[in-house]
């Protein structure tokens, strides 16, 4: 079998009746298609294909990843753009043409690897091929004359072609006494049956991989949250910031957990790279028996709570504020995050403020600085951490916006009814603050105070059920190429004859394909024969 | 002196090194090469008179072609060859275990050190192999490889030692990158080993560019049904463990991002390598694509390979964006 197509023809057909195919009709027709695409040609060309259309979607944005490129891009390319994205060019590994080759890929690999197995379990169970009539033709063959019988010789060989496991044999062995005249007894051996196994293993291992990561889009979860130091996130979904799950995915299966992060630990470099992130949390898991346990969060370590993992993607700051309205009324307090835009944390947020007893309400709009430094153009940051943090905010007042029912971004300022504060000559108003200090907010508006600088996490919550059996597959995938690749198959041929008194023992040995091992195969049997001669002296 | 830049120096010697041994195979196998047209003028068989002629096949390739007698007994500059690789070898290993201690971590985080430890890996799989088998006519690419790899590496990808930002603290980095590191120097090696094959086979059919003197060191080569196998046993290596590779780079994605897979430039990249090999597997194996065909595969897939630790980094911007080049990413 070696180097061949490995389809069984359907019976009744002809090699050569491919050209006469309208006269088959549907029948022929459609037996005739799949035969082309289980043959190993088609696969191959299925293969090349897919290398190929992987390669655009690591060229062209691709807009799961970044729909912001991808909107670029198509501005910046307004005759090609659209056609590209018409085509699917902008999320290939969901087109139609990627799905179309790797799905005639696996529906190929199917009408490879079944009647293969058919095949196996049958070649299994069959005799080992009985011995050549000329041992000397082959390429590695080899001849022993001892003073032993027949009998001690097929006694002292069987054990070593047998090998240490009685129930997984090194070579299937079939010895036959006195087939002929003249002949004492032959041994026919054969190993390597492995090889075929892990092949067809390694093929439906990639089936099952195929599938388990299809169920698992199907099943998931994934959500993100900000949680702010001292504060608590609860595992529901109005609790995400963010929440996507699969079509099949059940809401109510959700395990209400409840997790608290006492305190975020982040570490520099000098040059402002970061060294180490640590979120250190309370977590009470009603799925593990509800006690409050102390936990730990870092950038590759996750944790698992009610069978999601939680991951840190994230970081910045959330200064605690509180604002007074012009009646000096307790209008806002409370910790807004502001997100970091750059490696220096220099970070943008909103504070909205829509309870105010008095006045329009209000809205600032800036930019956290943790190392402020201040220069003739302006203040920017240098650092990370917070050594000297300032926020600079520029202030409006009107209508928020938040009472029409529409969702609004957390992030941004609908400054549509609103009107941005500015000085007598016009300009707008910017505000400096440090913490501690309160600040007078332009036109009467009210006061602001600073009063603390929190840090918060960006968490990635994520449940997949697929997981294990995707790791399964994987690692039957590994094993089952590894013995595909590395099993020889051998065949060993003795003739054992009888001739002036002493015993002669002709070997041969047969490999697919190249073989190096297979000279020190033969030897390892053959010096079980020399060693008989050796022990009677 | 920083043990960074004593890495930096050592990694420069071992440049030098190789490129000595480079010299030195490329003089062995023209030698052996003159010493055979010798010896087949002796034996009647000229080849000296055809070989120079366009359009004549020099000689029929698997013909009982390199007398024994002549391929066991290497030139002197063999010898030189194997000694300065060697030498550059343990230069080569100092470099990358000082630029380790240096930046306190594995050293192989950046292109450099990819670049670095991609070439110390080829070559020690070389060397290695050369213990078991006389494979020294591979020395040339190996060795030629390598210098390219550390030069290319010292010359444009260089960052001073530091250590890694939170996404690459893992103990996956270590066996991801390291087995990733330890396929590509398969990869190369199986690379070099078509690339003769394929230039043997076309001499041997005639090709009129191959017909010349400067290339009968190729007649020097093991037969072209050896070169094949060869290659193919590397290449089933490195693809079992470039296998390892995508599938431990998942676990730490999962790790790290929170999803195992998300078709990142590197991900797409390190699936066609995938593709490509396994395609080369396939093609051995089917009607009319076995020997020269397939081994385009191997040529094929190592640009790819190559492709994946240069191009993805230079071009494409993804979560695999830390190649650390100065300006680059
Ligand atoms: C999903 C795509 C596929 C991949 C990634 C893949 C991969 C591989 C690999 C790596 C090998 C080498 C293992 C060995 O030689 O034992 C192999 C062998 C093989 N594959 Fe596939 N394969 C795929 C699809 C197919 C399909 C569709 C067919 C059927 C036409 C097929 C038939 C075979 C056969 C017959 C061999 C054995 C070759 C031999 O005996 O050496 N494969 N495959």
């Amino acid at each position: 079998m070696a180097g061949d197509e490995q389809t069984p023809r359907p019976p009744g057909t002809r090699p050569d009746d491919a050209p006469t195919l309208p006269a088959v009709g549907v029948v022929g027709l459609l037996r005739w298609t799949w035969r082309q695409l289980t043959s190993m040609r088609v696969a191959l060309m299925l293969l090349m294909l897919l290398a190929v259309v992987a390669v655009p979607g690591s060229v062209l944005p691709q807009r799961p990843q970044s729909p912001a490129d991808v909107a670029r891009y198509l501005e910046d390319n307004p005759g090609l753009g659209p056609w590209l994205d018409r085509l699917g060019f902008f999320d290939v590994y969901a087109s139609v043409w990627f799905s179309a080759v790797y799905l005639l890929l696996f529906v190929s690999l199917v009408g490879c690897i079944v009647p293969r197995l058919r095949l196996h379990l049958r070649a299994v169970r069959a005799r080992p091929p009985r011995v050549p009539r000329r041992l000397e033709r082959f390429a590695v063959h080899d001849e022993v004359v001892t003073d032993a019988t027949p009998a001690q010789v097929l006694a002292a060989v069987e054990p070593v072609l047998r090998g240490p496991l009685a129930r997984l044999p090194r070579f299937r062995t079939e010895v036959e006494r006195s087939p002929r005249d003249g002949v004492a007894a032959t041994v026919a051996a054969e190993r390597g049956y492995l090889r075929e196994t892990g092949n067809i293993a390694f093929h439906l291992a990639l089936l099952g991989i195929l599938v388990s990561v299809a169920a698992g889009q199907m099943l998931e979860y994934r959500g993100q949250a900000i949680v702010v130091e001292g504060r608590g996130f609860a595992n529901a979904v109005t609790d995400y910031d963010t929440f996507e799950a699969g079509t099949f995915f059940d809401a109510s299966t959700l395990v209400p957990f409840t997790m608290r992060l006492d305190r975020f630990t982040a570490d520099f470099f000098a040059d402002a790279r970061p060294r180490d992130f640590v979120a250190d949390v309370t977590l009470i898991d009603p799925s593990t028996g509800g006690e409050p346990r102390q936990r730990e969060i870092r950038v590759n370590h996750p944790i698992t709570a009610g069978g999601a993992k939680i991951y840190l993607q994230g970081n910045g700051y959330a200064p605690t504020v509180e604002i007074r309205d012009a009646a000096g009324e307790l209008a806002f307090a409370g910790a807004v995050p502001f997100l970091p835009e750059d490696g220096v944390y220099t970070s943008r947020g909103v504070i909205k403020v829509p309870d105010v007893s008095t006045g329009p309400q209000i809205g600032l709009v800036g930019y956290l600085l943790p190392t402020a430094e201040v220069t003739p153009l302006g203040v920017r940051s240098v650092f990370p951490q917070p050594a000297d943090p300032r926020l600079v905010l520029t202030v409006w007042s009107g209508d928020l916006g938040l009472d029409d029912g529409v969702p609004q971004n957390v992030y941004e300022l609908d400054s549509e009814a609103m009107t941005q504060a500015v000085d007598d000559a016009g300009t707008p108003v910017t505000l400096v603050v440090e913490p501690g200090t309160p600040v007078e907010l332009p036109d009467g508006l009210g006061t602001l105070t600073w009063t603390d600088l929190p840090r918060f996490v960006a968490l990635d919550l994520r449940h997949d059920p697929a997981l294990p059996w995707l790791a399964g597959f994987a690692v039957a995938a590994l094993v089952g190429l590894a013995v595909s690749l590395f099993t020889p198959r051998r065949r060993i041929w003795l003739r054992v004859t009888e001739r002036d008194g002493r015993t002669v023992v002709g070997a041969a040995a047969l490999a697919r394909g190249d073989d190096v091992g297979l000279p020190d195969e033969l030897e390892r049997v053959l010096r079980a024969v020399r060693d008989l001669d050796e022990g009677r002296e | 002196m920083s043990l960074g830049e004593i890495s930096q120096l050592l990694a420069w010697g071992a440049t030098t090194a190789y490129a000595i041994a480079l010299v030195a195979f490329a003089m062995d196998l023209a030698r052996l090469a003159d010493r055979m047209g010798v010896e087949r003028a002796r034996a009647g068989r000229s080849v000296l008179a055809t070989a120079g002629a366009p359009g004549v096949p020099p000689a029929a390739d698997d013909a009982p072609d390199a007398p024994a007698a002549v391929l066991a007994s290497r030139t002197r500059a063999v010898g030189i060859a194997m000694a300065t690789t060697t030498a550059g070898f343990g230069l080569h290993l100092a470099a990358a275990v000082t630029r380790g201690l240096a930046a306190g971590r594995v050293p192989w985080a950046n292109m450099y050190e990819f670049a670095l430890v991609g070439a110390l890996v080829a070559v020690g799989v070389f060397l290695g192999l050369c213990r078991r088998r006389d494979l020294r006519f591979l020395g040339t690419i190996v060795v030629g490889i390598a210098v390219l790899a550390l030069g290319v590496g010292l010359a444009v990808f260089y960052t001073p030692a530091s250590a890694v930002e939170p996404a690459l603290q893992s103990y996956w980095l270590v066996i991801h990158v390291s087995i990733a590191i330890v396929a590509t120097g398969l990869f190369a090696v199986s690379f070099a080993t078509s690339v003769l094959h394929l230039l043997k086979d076309s001499r041997a059919a005639g090709s009129p560019r191959l017909a010349g003197e400067r290339w009968r060191a190729l007649d020097v080569l093991p037969s072209t049904r050896e070169l094949e196998a060869l290659s193919f046993r590397v290449t089933a290596v490195g693809f079992v463990l470039w296998t390892f590779t995508v599938m431990a780079g998942a676990v730490w994605a999962e790790h790290t991002w929170g999803r195992y897979w998300g078709w990142d430039p590197k991900e797409v990249w390190s699936f066609v390598v995938w593709v490509v090999y396994a395609a080369y597997l396939h093609a051995r194996t089917t009607r009319g694509w076995s020997g020269r065909r397939a081994a385009w595969f191997v040529v094929v897939g190592f640009a790819t390979v190559v492709f994946n630790f240069t191009g993805v980094n230079l071009f494409f911007q993804g979560l695999h964006d830390y190649g650390g080049v100065p300006g680059g990413s």
